[in-house]
């Protein structure tokens, strides 16, 4: 007890002599944490309120409906829904139910509207779940869709114009058996309407534009079509084997405008969640590699300490602490910095979730929803714990392995010897022989950077090409819902560059810090306080520019892996710039770093070696 | 009559300010001609390595001048400064300051890259004075593979790389044994012959021994100059005792 209480009361002393440090720790391994909080919560988030929706309101396994014919203008037949009902697998049913396209006007805003007909009992399968006012009670009162009424700010109780008539908004519901608005199914003729590919212009029925769904009573939706043979159907369908639905669909696809159309519920279920999912992913493959990159983070900022504290470890050591408390004491450091990181990050990710994820109330929960699971509190902190250990192993048993009279003269680690780079390097400018020979110095180092960059350049080049997507998507059928996703993605190629600038910083200071004898000597050989900063500077823009030219390859593969679909790979000009943006970035970051290491005085330094 | 290679006048260092105001180097005036070996001897903390790194423009003085070689460098930008201790200065340290990821011949080879030169002549110069201090065969080590002596042999092979006009040595055989010493003083002689001017630092009455003109110094000033004529009492003599 007494030795865990020491390890606490170092590790805890030597966190506060370096706050700013302990807070790139933190930030580091934070950014991560929050990222697979927020893809872990996602999990389920679009899924579950859609079952829920679906028991509560009996939805159906399938939706059929037929419609008149667009270019005849032949009337849809309800008989052929009818005798569908009558099938073998089918359990329940309800309608057929008249539906009509038509208008609604409220606050000066005019909206596409299909108006199903619905008795005012509840039928056996599709009963809408009323979550303000009431059901129709008979009259002439409707009942909107909530993500309907969410999008143009109707309430029960209001008075709307449907059809031109005047009519009570008697209450505001949710159903299973469609997508909520926009991205309502299509009951009635919609645009666009296109035959073999080609569209159809001239249309012998009206075309209604995203409708919104408005269930009103049947006689309403009769008078509310100009003709009733402009009228489609809708029926409701319960199969034996709910699982069965799709090969139910499958089985009875239309040959023509007057044969019935099916939706089985799974397709409903994909559109309802698709966002979702899509979202999930960008999260989740965010978070490992934010991950990637907080393990890199850590590994330097350690790195980088240890270049710093050798004199500490010597202390330690020389007062009676063995190997293994000086290795105890770093880790726990790190583990202490990641437990905070990894409930800072659930509780970011629990707080943010409902940003991402609330939707219009078109199903039975949403925003409230995202939830912090056992599951999901247990894998975060595992991966904070690993990310801080797997970046800590190695510096921590190095300090344990140091001499102690080393440690005490603060000797500097041996640096590596890379003979080949050594003699390539003779043949260049002094400002590159520099860079390169004090990159050589530190391959792990090197290697870190290049993963770093690697890495964020491969999340970049992901997120552009997602993003260039989104917007074109976007353009075509503009969704709330997309947009969030495109803030999803921004937030995370944000956060990627932010964690890579803060590596490439302290990456350079650690090179510097570990460079600061070799730097005073080169100084006293002759080279002038530019060459050297221009050396160190390049020391880090040379593994940059690398790891930017891997990212760029990577990128693609990295969204072909993540995007099933057909992957749109972005313009050549955008890798170039991607690559070209990375140098100087790195370039601005590491100057300032490099320029104060190279006009340090050199005297003190020579003399400091003998300390 | 000699030329004068290098000469201060009132060469003033102090750190800090009032009270607390410490005089490292104070006024000194000195003047080394070409050719000559002068030592500078006295306690630790005297003023002797903050005098070493002035005149060799690692360190800016407070006040006084500098003359190297004709020219006056005590108010030269850092990146002349640099050009200077690249071309006409070499410095032999007390902890060699050898790289150690180098070989012994690209630390010897590395201040002529560092001025420019082609690998091919770098290397060329470098392999001729590791030949010159008997380390020919030791080119392709590291330096932790050598002994001190051999290491500071090394160092002074690499501050002769750009043939200096002025070699500063600070307390260069302050981390050797006496055989080692030897070594580093026959070397040291072997220059002195060649015609190379030496300034050299140390507490080591047997290297000052073997200096043209010896230095003392005391808080930061000369208090005592004498001018040594060799036999038993100068470099013959300093090398007898170290053999003996």
């Amino acid at each position: 007890m007494g030795r865990l209480l020491l390890i606490a009361r170092l590790a805890g002393r030597d966190l506060r002599r370096r706050p700013a440090e302990a807070a790139l720790l933190l930030l580091a391994i934070t950014a991560a944490t929050t990222t697979l909080t927020l893809g872990l919560v996602m999990h389920g988030v679009a899924g579950d309120p859609y079952q829920r929706t679906r028991e509560a309101s009996a939805g159906p396994d399938v939706v059929a409906s037929v419609m008149p014919d667009p270019v005849t203008g032949a009337p849809a037949d309800p008989a052929v829904l009818t005798e569908l009902s009558g099938a073998d697998e089918i359990a329940a049913s309800s309608g057929p139910f008249p539906v009509a396209g038509t208008t609604v006007e409220v606050g000066g805003r005019t909206a596409d509207v299909q108006a199903v007909g619905r008795p005012a009992e509840p039928a056996d399968v599709d009963r809408p779940i009323v979550t303000d006012g009431e059901w129709l009670g008979g009259g002439d009162g409707v009942v909107v869709e909530a993500a309907f009424a969410d999008a143009l700010g109707i309430e029960a109780g209001d008075t709307v114009t449907l059809g031109g008539e005047s009519v009570e908004v008697a209450g505001i519901a949710v159903t299973a058996a469609m997508t909520p608005y926009p991205a309502a199914s299509c009951l009635v003729v919609c645009t666009p309407i296109t035959i073999n590919g080609e569209p159809v212009r001239d249309m012998a029925v009206d075309v209604l534009e995203e409708p919104g769904l408005i269930w009103v009573g049947e006689s309403m939706a009769t008078s509310l079509a100009a003709d009733p043979d402009d009228l489609a159907y809708v029926s409701y369908l319960r199969l034996d084997d709910p699982d069965a639905a799709q090969a139910f669909a499958d089985a009875r696809i239309p040959n023509g405008p007057m044969d019935a159309m099916l939706e089985p519920w799974p397709h409903i279920y994909e559109q309802v969640t698709h966002i979702e999912r899509n979202a999930q992913r960008v999260l989740l493959t965010g978070a490992w590699l934010l991950g990637i990159l907080a393990v890199a983070s850590v590994a330097v900022l350690v790195g980088g300490r240890m270049a710093d504290q050798t004199r500490r470890v010597g202390l330690l050591k020389a007062v009676g602490g063995t190997p293994g408390l000086v290795a105890a004491v770093l880790l726990a450091e790190y583990v202490l910095v990641a437990l905070v990181a990894a409930a800072a990050g659930l509780v970011a990710g629990g707080l943010t979730a409902p940003a991402i994820t609330d939707r219009a109330a078109g199903l039975l929960g949403g925003a409230a929803t995202p939830s912090l699971t056992a599951a999901t509190v247990a894998t975060v902190t595992a991966v904070a714990l690993g990310v801080a250990v797997v970046a800590t192993f190695v510096p921590a048993v190095r300090a344990a392995r140091t001499s102690t009279v080393a440690a005490l003269n603060d000797a500097a680690r041996p640096p590596r010897r890379v003979g080949w780079l050594i003699a390539l390097s003779a043949r260049l400018p002094v400002a590159v022989l520099i860079a390169v020979r004090v990159a050589g110095r530190r391959p792990r180092r090197v290697a870190l950077s290049i993963a770093s960059m690697t890495v964020t350049v491969s999340g970049i080049v992901a997120a552009l090409a997602a993003n260039a997507e989104l917007n074109t998507q976007l353009a075509s059928d503009p969704d709330p819902r997309m947009e969030r996703l495109g803030d999803v993605l921004a937030v995370i190629t944000v956060t990627l560059v932010a964690l890579a600038a803060v590596n490439t910083v302290v990456a350079t200071w650690a090179t510097v810090l570990d460079v600061r004898y070799s730097s005073a000597v080169t100084r006293a050989l002759g080279a002038t306080p530019a060459q050297l900063a221009a050396g160190l500077s390049l020391a880090q823009v040379l593994p940059a520019f690398l790891g930017a030219v891997l990212g760029s390859a990577g990128g693609p593969l990295l969204y072909d892996a993540v995007d099933q679909d057909d992957v749109v790979l972005p313009p050549a000009w955008w890798l170039v710039a991607v690559v070209v943006g990375v140098v100087v970035a790195v370039s601005a970051l590491t100057v300032v770093p490099a320029r104060l290491a190279a006009r340090r005085p050199v005297a003190p330094m020579l003399q400091g070696e003998l300390a | 009559m000699s030329t004068t290679i290098l000469s201060t006048r009132g060469l003033t260092k102090t750190y800090g300010d009032g009270e607390s105001l410490v005089r490292a180097v104070d006024g000194v005036d000195l003047d080394v001609a070409a050719g000559e070996t002068v030592a500078v001897m006295g306690p630790s903390g005297c003023g002797k390595s903050t005098l070493l790194h002035l005149v060799g423009g690692l360190d800016r003085p407070t006040a006084g001048e500098i003359h190297l070689a004709g020219r006056r460098v005590d108010q030269l930008t850092e990146r002349t400064l640099a050009r200077l201790r690249r071309t006409d200065v070499g410095f032999v340290f007390q902890a060699f300051h050898l790289m150690d990821e180098l070989t012994v011949v690209e630390n010897v080879e590395l201040p002529a890259l560092l001025a420019g030169r082609s690998p091919r002549a770098a290397r060329a110069r470098a392999t001729e004075l590791l030949r010159r201090v008997g380390l020919a065969a030791k080119a392709a080590a590291l330096p932790t593979a050598l002994s001190g002596g051999q290491r500071q042999r090394v160092a002074v092979a690499r501050a002769l790389s750009n043939e200096p006009v002025l070699v500063l040595a600070d307390e260069p055989t302050g981390n050797l044994d006496s055989a080692a010493t030897l070594d580093v003083l026959r070397l040291f002689e072997e220059l002195h012959e060649a015609g190379q001017t030496l300034v050299i630092v140390t507490h080591d009455e047997r290297i000052a021994a073997t200096a043209d003109r010896l230095i003392s110094m005391r808080d930061g000033a000369f208090v005592d100059e004498t001018r040594l004529t060799g036999g038993t009492s100068g470099r013959l003599g300093a090398l007898a005792e170290l053999e003996g």
